[in-house]
């Protein structure tokens, strides 16, 4: 079953054409990989259906939605959550009120049943603690919830955006650069944790430049070079195909 | 029982017995610092927790006051019974003006706040519809009574504001440790990833504006009833500077600390009153020196506490 399905999107900005006539799809409960060289649109598709751009043509649909018009917080509450490439967590904040804005978009109590301080508000703020404190579990983050997030290590600070994110009860996740200044101990640890979200049921769809991760955890590739597709498949497929190798080493000056 | 909450309650006694110590002259100096005290906790849900430039909350204020002084001069109805009008009136006002502005950053709608204060102004002394009384304002708003208690010397108007106050400040606490006041600190750390983490950016904003409003326009209602009269000149942007300034110098989004600056920004000046006209002089140097030294505020907001055990325990024993 098809969960999200990107249909001739095209965005350029000025001249520039940054993403042009993509199409791919994303199967529900699989890892897909997104990738190609510096510049080669990826961020841009991702910012187009997380609703942070609007594509000048084709759909975003997500589990038969278009995404396209939406404002990036209606797009969360449809269930699709992200991380990004130049992590944006709320620095000066500790790692636990990071995680509960995620929890946000769950939870219904506004500012007079704040002011009033209702039981349903009690529970729903009890329940969203809990949550959060088990999304940091998950990630491995429980024993740092005191601390501000900008005290965190570097590959933590990427685990706690992901935290952030499965807060929302996401259906996909989409990760920008998760192992992005990562060791290669924190980049192992990134790998399974993947593949626990995948079997949380979550969908992800990520880009990376560890070639050693992606060909580890996606079961399909999209490559995209000068904002345009120029291959789809299974990693096997990908690493072999003549168009991929030309885009990242060069062609033969013959 | 918290530490927290033992701070609040030995400074809302030692607040409550200051009557018996002052005289009518600092009780009054008190009351003023009590108004700017609820106004300013009232920009601070706009400015210190949500982050925006807003330099016009004066117009809030103004509506808040004209509403009262109209309705009590024309109908007679008492005064305190306007509150709640006087404050939804106030809020609509905001809800109108802020939406088109409400995307607006920084500087920007710093700007346009500053047209809204001095809009307002300039339509009282217009006397716009005919009813404000143009630049000489409305007399003879009668004095408030409380259960038939009327309230008419600086020691009762001490207990009406601080109690007010004292309402604002217990309301606005439990408004920041919410869902609702930890959406406006994350549109102010980064709207970008607000936004990314599902919080509806706009609309809170939005809300912030016409929960600030609303205070202030209750605030206003209790102006009038002090002053018996009131003119364009009390909603100056100047006020509003004030306010402003209250909340960057006491530290923005701390609640402790506005009440701290309100109580610097209005008393001192009663303080430096002997140095004469140099009294104004000495202040200035004063705010620029804790600014250079102590610029996130004098009491900058501290980390919020989250009893995570507790909640745990109760959330898992089920």
């Amino acid at each position: 079953m098809t969960l999200l399905a990107v249909d001739n999107l095209s965005k350029s900005f000025g001249g520039l054409m940054a993403v042009n006539d993509v199409s791919f799809e994303v199967e529900k409960g699989s890892i897909v990989g997104l990738i190609g060289p510096n510049g080669a649109g990826k961020t841009t598709v991702f910012n187009l259906i997380t609703g942070n751009y609007q594509p000048n043509t084709g759909t975003v649909l997500f589990d038969g939605d278009n995404l396209v018009g939406l404002p990036t917080h209606t797009i969360v509450e449809k269930g699709i959550a992200r991380t990004f490439q130049t992590i944006r967590l709320f620095q000066n904040m500790s790692v636990l009120e990071n995680v509960l804005a995620g929890a946000h978009c769950r939870m219904r109590s506004g500012s007079i049943a704040a002011m009033l301080r209702t039981p349903a508000q009690r529970r729903e703020e009890q329940a969203a603690m809990l949550q959060a404190m088990t999304e940091l579990e998950f990630v491995g983050l429980s024993k740092e919830w005191q601390n501000k997030a900008k005290n965190l290590s570097y590959g933590n600070q990427r685990l706690l955006e992901i935290a952030r994110a499965l807060a929302t009860q996401p259906k996909l996740i989409v990760l920008d650069e998760p192992a992005g200044g990562m060791n290669d101990q924190e980049t192992q640890d990134l790998i399974r944790l993947i593949r626990a979200i995948q079997d949380r049921g979550i969908t992800v769809l990520l880009i990376e430049h560890d070639m050693g991760l992606v060909m580890r955890v996606c079961s399909s590739l999209v490559v995209l070079e000068h904002g345009a597709k120029i291959a789809a498949g299974t990693p096997a497929e990908i690493q072999t195909n003549p168009r991929v190798i030309e885009a990242y080493l060069g062609a033969d000056s013959e | 029982m918290k530490s927290t909450n033992i701070r609040y309650l030995a400074f809302a006694l030692a607040m409550a017995m200051c009557p018996l110590f002052l005289n009518a002259y600092w009780t009054d100096v008190f009351n003023n610092v009590g108004l700017y005290a609820i106004l300013a906790l009232s920009l601070n849900v706009i400015l210190g927790h949500c982050g925006l430039f807003h330099m016009g909350h004066a117009a809030f204020y103004a509506i808040g006051a004209y509403t009262a002084a109209i309705i009590n001069t024309t109908y007679g109805i008492p005064v305190l019974w306007i509150m709640p009008l006087a404050g939804i009136l106030a809020g609509v006002f905001a809800m109108i003006v802020a939406r088109p502005i409400i995307h607006l950053r920084g500087d920007y709608l710093l700007i346009v706040t500053i047209g809204i204060v001095e809009i307002v102004r300039i339509a009282l002394i217009n006397n716009v519809f005919d009813i404000t009384g143009g630049a000489n304002g409305i007399f003879g708003i009668s004095r408030p009574s409380v259960f038939g208690f009327k309230i008419s010397k600086p020691d009762h108007f001490f207990y009406l504001i601080w109690g007010f106050a004292a309402l604002t400040i217990f309301l606005l606490l439990r408004l920041e440790h919410s869902r609702f006041g930890r959406a406006l600190l994350y549109i102010k750390e980064d709207e970008v990833a607000a936004g990314g983490s599902g919080i509806n950016v706009a609309h809170h904003k939005l809300v912030a504006f016409i929960i600030g409003a609303v205070w202030a326009g209750m605030c206003g209602t209790i102006y009038a009833a002090k002053m018996t009269i009131i003119a364009p000149e009390s909603f100056s942007f100047a006020e509003s500077v004030i306010l402003f300034t209250i909340v960057i110098l006491g530290g923005s989004g701390s609640i402790p600390g506005v009440i701290l600056g309100s109580f610097l920004l209005v008393g001192l000046p009663e303080i430096f009153r002997g140095l004469a006209e140099y009294r104004m002089l000495v202040f200035g140097a004063a705010m620029v020196l804790m600014m250079i030294f102590r610029n996130q505020g004098l009491l900058p907001p501290g980390p919020k506490n989250y009893n995570v055990a507790k909640m745990l325990q109760a959330g898992g024993a089920k």
